[in-house]
């Protein structure tokens, strides 16, 4: 089809079909969840207008990973962030909200400036936009300007993707939309960035020298940790999910940027079961991630709090959130029989092959990615330990917790597919793989079949019969006498919620050992009554946003003081602007002149 | 032929697991000239925790009821996955050796849990420590386990037990191995089984609600998780030799270490992990240079 000399053919290749699988994955449980969600929430305007921008949203993101011509693409790619942004404010009332959609939406043009830059730069190569045709040409392009295309496309694209240090905005926006768009936007939008990734670096642009992987790779690593290390530190539940969304987007491009880097070292057949990996983990991610969100989303409807510090005991309130809320948490931790696990393994194991194929000091290199990994995996555990047992194990910590009621059929039912879908691709993952690695031989330009994923394990399969022998054992133990008692306090039979570990408390350690990085510090303050007497003692402890205040904040400032400056050239003269543009057009003859 | 012999293997594994605990205690004693318990105390202990009527906690849930045999399932899951007493008696598409880490991981994540369930801050403590100490474990354990397997070329027990020759890399894996084990079966410097009542305790304060046959299962489970990383060292370590006598060996080294040290802060754990990590490092720079 031609309009306007755009060619809009849709691409069905298995890359755009797999997206759109996951896309619609999350998308159509998120929107089942949200009749539910959105009763007695929003008022009868506010609900249509959620359906309609939920629908521009998910239309818009399908349009992203089929569109054959890059700027469909771009055109695509800005109602995307369009749609996004006004379902962040939709809560317009809220200070936060506006907030985090300005912080939201400055960021992503930042990145769509970058991705425009570098499409211009394919498209002046190739003299069309069409995808087909950029590929054509890539060959023509040379080698430094192909560096800069990738840098560009990996700051563009980064950006969407939260990769650290452009993640700023990710903690913001994801947490202040209603519940099923954080599920929607961090489940599957943050992904469309490595459909871009794969589209036009890997399959139009083709993979460049080996520092490209590399640089991926470190990147994908701080990604990893510094995500988790403040997913730890946050009291928002919401908050919490959305910077691990940061860590699992590293995971992501740790499996990518392997890929790129066993590429260019002659090892196709292992780079295909990186970028297997990295795909796996994205389909998993999307569907635990998008469970999380809608289980968050329930526990604020019910509590109306997010912060966990607040709730507790809602298990024994909410059983079906709780079950499928822990469903979550143990797939997102990288646990068997969860998917969560698969990819987890999958991206170990390419990099142990790589380590046994690669020589010297890469060797080294490569162990140590794993190691960082298996960190990371060690403190997404001891995060979501947190999340869930503050959240729901216990006694409620306050009166909203005590009174929450379990949430509606129409957003359990969701949750429970999701739970399931998670179980599903834990079980089923070597039927899952098979699959993926075709897409990754696809992206990677490997003829499929060359996947060398014949070594598959029953770990998960092992760790689901324990969980059903511990399950029946549980049952057939039901009837055993056992005393009720009361919580041992020493002595003390007053034990009341006060007494409780607190998630500020839980994540003592990890502050302190990671304190080069999180820079705690703390607040307290005593009102006394007499000098004896402390009446109330309040401490505070919040962690220094490393990138925020020593990249951004600063950056910020340097903006406002150039516009101050460039404040001179607007004097509110009439004849001065005029002045202006008959300078321009003369400098602009002159320009046509030359050139 | 092999199944069975795995099989065996694990009953033998199950049952002189607690005895495993006993002789270190016994040998403890007998160094601080002390009489002590006798070597089958722990099996007497089980036996008594069995019969005696559980006390559960009002506030706990299902969590609490469910972790003891999820605990004790992951381990016992664990034991089919390691060749103890030689290679290739393991069952291989079980899982390799760093699947076995998720799968520990796995009970572990519900023993934490489980520590947060009542409600009390002992167990809250309890809980926030482990999951602090075992994520700083995991990449060690990774990354030793990559040493050695690298010269294998995969990473299933069996191949990693089928390098028959000494090897300084698997050496130094195995140092890295046996302090991280110290951090995983609750010993000194880590932590201490022996105190019930400080504020210093990790995997006691955990497990601090249970009773009766709930808090037998998760004993149990811990009497067999050491023999677990014993064998695992001793496999590692030296990939020949009478596997009793490396594992009284490694018995008597976890005693004597016990008896000479005492316990650490909890951040200077840090450092000692931060030890250990290097130690793997080394191991993994001298399996690459081909040693």
């Amino acid at each position: 089809m031609q309009l306007l000399g755009v060619n809009y053919t849709l691409l069905t290749d298995p890359l755009s079909l797999f997206f759109l699988f996951v896309i619609l994955l999350v998308s159509a449980p998120a929107a089942i969840y949200s009749v539910g969600y959105m009763r007695g929430e929003y008022g009868r305007g506010k609900k249509a207008l959620l359906w309609a921008l939920l629908a521009a949203f998910v239309l818009s993101m399908a349009l992203v990973v089929t569109s054959g011509n890059a700027l469909v693409f771009l055109v695509a790619w800005e109602l995307m962030s369009l749609a996004s942004y006004f379902l962040v404010v939709i809560d317009h009332r809220h200070e936060r909200s506006v907030m985090a959609g300005t912080i939201y939406i400055v960021m992503t043009h930042i990145g769509t400036a970058f991705m425009t830059a570098a499409l211009l730069i394919m498209s002046n190569y190739a003299g069309s936009f069409d995808i087909a045709a950029m590929k054509a040409a890539s060959a023509s392009i040379p080698a430094n300007i192909k560096d800069i295309i990738f840098i560009l496309f990996l700051i563009g694209f980064g950006t969407k993707a939260g990769i650290v240090p452009l993640h700023v905005w990710l903690p913001y926006a994801h947490p202040q939309a209603p519940s099923h768009i954080s599920s929607i936007m961090s489940g599957v939008m943050i992904k469309t960035a490595v459909y871009g990734l794969l589209r036009f670096v890997f399959l139009t642009l083709g993979i460049g020298p080996q520092w490209w992987g590399n640089l991926v790779l470190v990147l994908a690593l701080v990604s990893c940790l510094a995500g988790i290390m403040y997913a730890l530190m946050e009291q928002d539940l919401k908050k919490l999910l959305a910077y691990s969304s940061v860590e699992n987007m590293g995971i992501i491009m740790l499996g990518l940027g392997a890929s790129m880097v066993f590429m260019k070292m002659g090892m196709p057949a292992l780079a295909v079961m990186a970028l297997c990996a990295g795909l796996f983990h994205l389909l998993n991610h999307a569907v635990f991630k998008g469970l999380l969100f809608l289980g968050a989303g329930a526990v604020y409807k019910a509590t109306g709090t997010r912060n966990i510090e607040h709730l507790g005991g809602l298990i024994k309130k909410m059983p079906v959130t709780a079950a499928v809320f822990l469903a979550g948490s143990i797939a997102i931790s990288g646990l068997p029989p969860f998917n969560g696990f698969v990819s987890e393994w999958l991206t170990l194991q390419a990099f142990f092959y790589g380590a046994v194929n690669s020589g010297g000091s890469y060797k080294i290199f490569l162990c140590v990615c794993a190691a960082l990994l298996a960190l990371t995996g060690g403190l997404a555990a001891a995060c979501f330990v947190k999340a869930f047992g503050i959240t729901f194990l216990a006694v409620p910590r306050s009166k909203a917790a005590q009174s929450a009621q379990e949430v509606p059929l129409s957003m359990k039912a969701p949750m429970a597919f999701l739970a399931l879908m998670a179980l599903a691709l834990g079980l089923g993952a070597p039927f899952a793989v098979k699959y993926i690695s075709v897409i990754a031989g696809f992206a990677m330009g490997v003829p499929a079949g060359e996947a060398p994923i014949s070594f598959f394990i029953k770990t998960n399969w092992i760790a689901a019969a324990v969980l059903v022998f511990a399950a029946s054992c549980c049952y057939a133990a039901r009837n055993r006498r056992a005393a009720e008692c009361n919580t041992w306090d020493c002595g003390y039979y007053k034990l009341s919620p006060r007494n409780e570990y607190s998630a500020t408390a839980f994540s003592k350690p990890l502050r302190i050992a990671f304190s080069f990085f999180l820079m705690p510090y703390s607040k307290t303050e005593k009102i006394r009554d007499s000098f004896y007497h402390v009446r109330s003692f309040k401490y505070e402890v919040f962690t220094t946003p490393v990138f925020r205040k020593y990249i951004y904040a600063p950056a910020v400032s340097l903006l406002f003081i150039a516009a101050r400056k460039l404040k001179k050239i607007q004097p509110g003269s009439i004849h001065v602007y005029v002045a202006y543009i008959f300078v321009t057009i003369v400098l602009l003859v002159i320009f046509m002149g030359r050139f | 032929m092999r199944d069975p012999l795995v099989i065996l293997q694990a009953l033998v594994l199950i049952a002189v697991s607690p005895l495993v605990t006993g002789f270190i205690r016994k040998l403890k004693n007998f160094i601080r000239l002390r009489k002590g318990p006798g070597v089958f105390q722990p099996y007497y202990d089980l036996a008594k925790l069995l019969r005696k009527e559980e006390a559960v906690s009002r506030d706990t849930s299902w969590v609490f009821t469910c972790t003891p045999y999820i605990v004790l399932g992951t381990v016992l899951a664990a034991l089919f996955m390691i060749p103890a007493f030689g290679p290739g008696i393991s069952f291989d598409s079980a899982g390799d050796l760093v699947a076995l880490v998720f799968l520990l991981a796995l009970g572990r994540f519900f023993i934490a849990l489980a520590g947060l369930d009542a409600g009390s801050s002992f167990g809250g403590m309890g809980s926030s420590r482990e999951m602090f100490i075992s994520s700083l474990v995991e990449p060690v354990v990774l990354l030793a386990v990559f040493a050695v397997s690298l010269a294998a070329g995969s990473t299933t027990p069996r191949a990693v037990a089928s390098v028959e020759t000494l090897k300084l890399s698997s050496l130094v894996a195995a140092g890295a191995l046996f302090v991280v084990t110290l951090a995983e079966t609750s010993r000194i410097p880590v932590d201490n089984r022996e105190t019930h009542l400080e504020l210093t305790m990790v995997h006691e304060a955990m497990v601090l609600e249970y009773s009766g046959r709930s808090l037998a299962l998760i004993e149990l489970a811990s009497h067999i998780k050491q023999v677990l990383f014993y064998s695992v060292i001793a496999a590692v370590a030296i990939p020949f030799g009478n596997y009793a006598a490396k594992m009284a060996a490694i018995a008597i080294a976890v005693a004597v270490l016990e008896v000479s040290m005492a316990k650490m802060r909890l951040f200077r754990v840090v450092d000692l992990m931060s030890f250990s990590f290097v130690l793997s490092v080394i191991a993994v720079v001298i399996s690459a240079m081909g040693f």
